[in-house]
């Protein structure tokens, strides 16, 4: 089992959700999250004061997987999140030893 | 043009007032009507007897119908308009405090208004200040005040002044935001209200005031709808408020960033829309001179909005909602003494140069002198009112409004050049009454009830601190 991370640009969540779907994917867990990478934010003027927002909105995306389906879920999120500007976020893939469904104690891979 | 006008009036006003006599005359032909007041009369005298009162009871409906809608509008810019205005434009925790404000002046300067200042502003007719004459309204009712309004009932006069004297106070707040104590506001604008707005507003527009144009004023000030009265006296009170208060915490080295343009934007709109009551009811009649004034409002608003936007596409590489909204208020600022005496062209010029003026006023020299204006009050009202009292001086048409009599040059325009030196005498009063009466209230509230919250307190915010609630609960 491995747990995908994603940081996308809002813009990109539905696209993604759906190419997630698509590959067979059940569930996931969204969160709004703010951050920046290499990208160092905006600036935004107001009345002739520069301010620079660093920390811009992203959406998180995080899916637990069978190992079989971990290397297209990475390719379908890849492909469907890029836009090839800066800003686009990241991936992290980290391995999970257990996951247990609390409404009937299922665990392992079945329990995803 | 107009002298056919004259005469065409004078002649069909003579065929009129012929007719009932004629119609009386013939069928009693001999003898000649020698006495005809015991022969006509009766019947004739009473039904024009009716007739003007009718004809006066027509003019008081109409006149007291826009008065009333005016008064009505005016209210509307403070709250919600002033209040959205402002509110958009502080950050997230003060957004309950800044409007507050400004709605507890609404209720605060009624009560006042009512007992004392409006015989302050239009008692008697003295130089500077008026009496206690009218305290607790006393003789304000529907009979019309003919000093003032001769077709309007004076509580309608009386109430749509409040509304100016509600919103002039409440403009101060901007330059106080985020950091002045909810008690130490409402000392500091009950003592403003007395000290500096009624001897101005008295000067100005009161009988007898010594800046005014029309009642016997000494230096006959043009200021239609207040531009000296309501803009210059706010906006300089504000530059001294947010220089005595000092900086809020972090200004200006943390952003402070208006936590919703969507309120201030709505905001800016409804004041757009109030301040039609504001000039054009400044008339104080339904008449021409209203729509004369209700174009170069508009006209002066677009100008100026178109200004700002222009300065700062050319200067920053892009036009911001936040500088349209602002250069809109800086031409209705600029506009108001102006309203009632210049053309639409002269208006559109006023504007527009307010919007450039204004909008290097907060851009630039706000930065030079590092004060903390926290919303612009001074440089938008102060300086807008500033340069749009001047400029009436310049731009003021007897065409538009022959307020020295007929014929007579008001402007520049008309070759009447003092008139921008009485123009500017008007505003240095209104800097000096400003500068001086606020620097003195605000020593007193200081060592009162003090003006400005605990540090603890500004950084969590005034919402929470001061008032127990958020402006936003939306997980509730």
């Amino acid at each position: 089992m491995m747990k995908i991370e994603a940081i996308i640009q809002p813009s990109r969540f539905e696209s993604v959700k759906e190419a997630l779907l698509e590959i067979g994917v059940e569930g996931m867990t969204v969160t709004e999250v703010r951050g920046h990478g290499r990208q160092k934010g905006h600036t935004e003027v107001y009345r002739g004061r520069e301010y620079t927002v660093d920390l811009l909105p992203k959406v998180k995306l995080e899916v637990v997987l069978p190992d079989q389906l971990v290397n297209r879920a990475v390719d379908a999120i890849l492909k469907s999140a890029k836009t090839g500007k800066i800003g686009d976020g990241k991936i992290f893939l980290s391995r999970v030893d257990e996951a247990i469904r609390i409404r009937n104690e299922e665990r392992g891979e079945s329990a995803l | 043009m107009k002298r056919m006008g004259i005469v065409c009036c004078s002649v069909l006003a003579l065929v009129l007032l012929a007719v009932p006599l004629l119609a009386q005359q013939s069928p009693a032909t001999n003898p000649p009507a020698s006495a005809p007041s015991s022969q006509v009369p009766q019947a004739v005298t009473e039904r024009l007897n009716q007739l003007e009162q009718r004809v006066t009871a027509a003019q008081l409906s109409a006149d007291n119908a826009w008065m009333l809608v005016s008064a009505a509008l005016v209210l509307m810019m403070t709250g919600p308009g002033l209040a959205l205005f402002y509110g958009g434009l502080v950050r997230q925790k003060n957004v309950l405090a800044i409007m507050m404000q400004s709605f507890a002046l609404m209720a605060l300067i009624t009560v006042l208004w009512a007992l004392v200042g409006y015989s302050l502003c239009f008692g008697g007719d003295g130089h500077f200040i008026g009496n206690f004459q009218m305290a607790l309204l006393r003789g304000v009712g529907a009979i019309p005040n003919a000093d003032y309004a001769a077709t309007i009932p004076q509580s309608t006069f009386m109430v749509y002044q409040l509304m100016f004297a509600i919103i002039t106070p409440a403009l101060i707040t901007g330059a106080t935001a985020e950091r002045m104590k909810f008690s130490g506001t409402v000392l500091f604008m009950t003592l403003w209200f007395l000290v500096v707005y009624a001897p101005m507003a008295h000067m100005v527009w009161g009988k007898g005031g010594f800046l005014n144009a029309s009642l016997g004023g000494r230096f006959p000030t043009l200021d239609f709808a207040g531009g000296t009265v309501v803009h210059v006296t706010s906006g300089v009170s504000a530059l001294v408020c947010a220089l005595y208060l000092n900086k809020r915490v972090g200004y200006p080295k943390q952003p402070m960033p208006p936590h919703s343009l969507v309120l201030s934007f709505t905001g800016a709109c409804l004041l757009w829309v109030g301040w039609f009551g504001f000039n054009a009811g400044s008339a104080l009649a339904s008449n021409g001179l209203a729509s004369s004034a209700f174009v170069a409002t508009h006209f002066g608003a677009a100008a100026a909005a178109i200004g700002w936007c222009l300065a700062e596409w050319i200067k920053n590489g892009r036009p911001s909602a936040l500088g349209a909204i602002s250069g809109a208020v800086a031409g209705l600022v600029a506009i108001t003494p102006a309203a009632g005496f210049v053309a639409p062209m002269p208006a559109l010029t006023i504007g527009f140069i307010a919007g450039i003026f204004c909008f290097w006023m907060v851009t630039k020299f706000k930065g030079i002198f590092g004060y903390d204006d926290a919303l612009d009050a001074f440089g938008v009202h102060g300086a807008g009112g500033t340069i749009g009292a001047l400029l009436t001086g310049v731009f003021a048409q007897f065409a538009i409004n022959p307020i020295f009599g007929d014929g007579k040059a008001v402007g520049g325009l008309d070759g009447h050049w003092s008139q921008v030196g009485n123009q500017m005498v008007g505003v240095l009063i209104a800097w000096l009454l400003a500068l001086a009466g606020t620097m003195v209230i605000l020593k007193i509230v200081d060592v009162t009830v003090g003006l400005r919250v605990t540090e603890e307190q500004e950084l969590e915010g005034l919402d929470i601190t001061l008032h127990g609630e958020e402006g936003y609960n939306l997980e509730s």
